[in-house]
């Protein structure tokens, strides 16, 4: 038994798939450095048909702008200088193996050493091409295209997945994640909520202890990782697996409700997305709108920003899917340790700290007027709601605010239409804004606190590093004043709250919002059908008598 | 032997798009092609050398093209960069 962070609940049971990306590169001389040549030139023949073939996967599913940096990869292997040093190399008497390694290290650094955001992408480029390159030289086979053929129920083990990889699986056959790195909010843990896949992240050498194959329990309650598990505790799990199958079944009934608590107060459940496909299983769980939908997906693995036209689109599908219901877009929320490599950002001593979210928007005017362009052409398809991440002081929000002003007119000088009913809002992420919430509720329509951030920054911890995990406690009183303050501070301007972060999934703290007021949870689309249950249990007025406790108690 | 020079324009320079498009024109033509940046000469069907001089907006370049299509090459290449607008 291994154990990991559970991410995303259930019991998942099936084989191992393995995606490897580490590759042992041993030296050894060769006498026949002609044929070695040989052997490399087809090597970069095959990689070459494989990576064609992954750019036109990605070009149907994740459309061609995606697709670019596959473009980056053929150049590199059509590099004259890049293959003739590895031939130089193995002229030397080296493997093709380690000269394609040595030279790759040879740019990689050279890149790296401009220290220049766009160059050490490309360095990861090269860092891929090569590692696909000895991968074909040690006769291995392709993960990735072992990713599109997946057999039912396979257990997906890996290193981290990226984006692209998890976009080329066909999740319906993906019984479990298990990979060695990632958090709570890394990639693979936020695919497996949306589709509600049982996921185990930062399980600590698990690559060289799961072999292809192998049968594999996850367990994504309590984290628990078991490989070839005796018959008994098979057997075990098989039922709880059963169990719980029967439980989302009867769980299903409040898809189509909306939900009251025991004393008759209506609490609105809404979905956390990413992508626009999301939006169906949204709505599937009875969603009764989007309470955030992550847009920085749209800005990033690509070289360029997307243009007002293809934001338009992804803002206009999301706004079309929900049919009239409120669609809640954040602006880009990038920095941190999201990373875009064309916006040139200085490497920050304390990203978290830095230039990101709203910041880094009103820094970049144009990229921003050009989202809030998109999202007020898309506005007249649904019912949009437009927030600003991250605001830490009025002067910010005013700001972002003058800039909308500024797109609307542009527009409306185009002639182009945009509803004149899109509310605005902000979230609430850092203490300072909580603090100050009374005056920023003059300034908006509605406020969602991210509770994520906010712990974060309350905490002064950094959520990515594991030595201080321990103190990531949502029930700190710190927290909950300054969620109860800003609760009240935005009644009291009759503005009406929500919570998009992680504890609005958390059913043990859902009675604790509803409490304190909250009007709106925003949660992983996976997680609806529950919340919404732990709802209708939850009587206010036994919670507000507990409010005083929880805001004293540590 | 012929050769040019730019004053690159564009807001990039010589990076993302703007490289890939340069060196797969490049890479068309039989000849022999140098970009000259601060007196380091590279090979410019090579977008990993070309990416490392580090060629930024309002720097000036030369290109050096030698073989049997180079005026060709020049005429094509230096209007390219010129046209760089991403």
């Amino acid at each position: 038994m291994i154990t990991g962070i559970p991410v995303s609940e259930g019991i998942g049971i099936g084989k191992a798939v393995i995606v490897k990306k580490e590759n042992s590169i041993e030296r050894y001389n060769i006498s026949n450095t002609e044929k070695e040549i040989e052997r490399f030139i087809e090597a970069i023949d095959k990689a070459k048909k494989e990576i064609s073939e992954i750019k036109k996967h990605a070009e149907q599913n994740l459309g061609s702008d995606k697709a670019m940096i596959f473009d980056a990869h053929l150049l590199i292997l059509n590099d004259p200088e890049f293959v003739k040093m590895v031939k130089e190399k193995i002229q030397q008497g080296t493997n093709a193996e380690w000269a394609v390694n040595e030279t790759a290290k040879f740019y990689e650094s050279l890149l790296l050493g401009l220290d220049d955001e766009y160059m050490r992408e490309r360095a990861n480029d090269i860092k891929d091409v090569s590692e696909r390159l000895i991968r074909i030289l040690n006769g291995e086979s392709d993960s990735e295209a072992g990713l599109k053929n997946l057999a039912e129920g396979s257990i997906i083990v890996a290193e981290d997945l990226t984006p692209s990889e998890t976009a080329q699986m066909d999740k319906t056959k993906v019984a479990g994640f298990v990979t060695q790195q990632g958090g709570r909010t890394s990639h693979t843990a936020i695919i497996a909520r949306t589709y509600e896949i049982p996921a185990v992240v930062g399980v600590k050498g698990v690559l060289g202890k799961i072999k292809d194959g192998d049968i594999v329990i996850v367990d994504g309650y309590q984290g628990i990782v078991l490989i070839n598990p005796d018959k008994q505790i098979l057997e075990e799990y098989e039922k709880r697996m059963k169990e719980e199958k029967q439980k989302k079944e009867e769980l299903k009934r409040f898809a189509v409700t909306e939900v009251k608590t025991k004393d008759g107060r209506k609490v609105k459940v809404y979905a956390n997305i990413a992508f626009p496909d999301e939006a169906e299983i949204a709505i599937k769980n009875g969603a009764e709108g989007i309470g955030l939908f992550r847009t920085e997906f749209l800005f990033m693995n690509r070289s360029s920003p997307p243009s007002e036209d293809e934001q338009f689109a992804a803002y206009k599908a999301v706004l079309e899917k929900m049919e009239g219901k409120p669609v809640i877009i954040r602006t880009l929320d990038v920095g941190g340790d999201k990373s875009i490599p064309y916006l040139n950002i200085e490497n920050e001593l304390n990203p978290f700290l830095g230039c990101r979210a709203i910041r880094l928007c009103l820094g970049h005017r144009e990229l921003f007027k050009t989202q809030l362009k998109a999202l007020l052409r898309a506005s007249v398809y649904g019912n949009l709601k437009i927030m600003f991440p991250m605001i830490t002081t009025a002067y910010e929000l005013k700001e972002a605010k003058s800039i909308l002003q500024e797109a609307k007119e542009e527009l409306k000088k185009q002639g182009i239409e945009f509803s004149d009913k899109i509310e605005v809002g902000i979230m609430i992420e850092t203490p300072a804004a909580a603090l100050v919430s009374d005056i920023l509720a003059d300034e908006v329509d509605f406020f969602s606190i991210g509770t994520n951030d906010l712990i974060q920054y309350t905490l002064a911890i950094d959520r990515t590093n594991e030595k201080v995990s321990y103190l990531y406690d949502p029930l700190n009183p710190a927290i909950l004043r300054l969620i109860k303050m800003t609760v009240d501070n935005a009644h009291k301007k009759g503005k009406e709250v929500g919570v998009c972060g992680e504890i609005a999934s958390d059913e043990n703290i859902v009675p604790i919002l509803i409490g304190f007021g909250v009007d709106e949870l925003s949660v992983n689309p996976a997680k609806i059908l529950s919340i919404k249950k732990k709802i209708t249990e939850t009587d206010c007025n036994i919670e507000k008598s507990k409010v005083n406790k929880y805001l004293q108690i540590n | 032997m012929v050769e040019a020079k730019v004053i690159l324009q564009n807001p990039t320079g010589l990076h993302a798009r703007p490289v890939s498009i340069f060196v797969t024109q490049a890479a068309k033509f039989k000849s022999d092609i140098f970009i000259v940046k601060d007196g380091k000469e590279v090979n410019a069907k090579s977008i990993l050398n070309i990416l490392a001089i580090g060629a930024k907006k309002g720097d000036e370049i030369t290109l050096k093209i030698t073989g049997e299509d180079e005026k060709e090459a020049l005429d094509t290449l230096v209007k390219l960069l010129e046209g760089l607008n991403e």
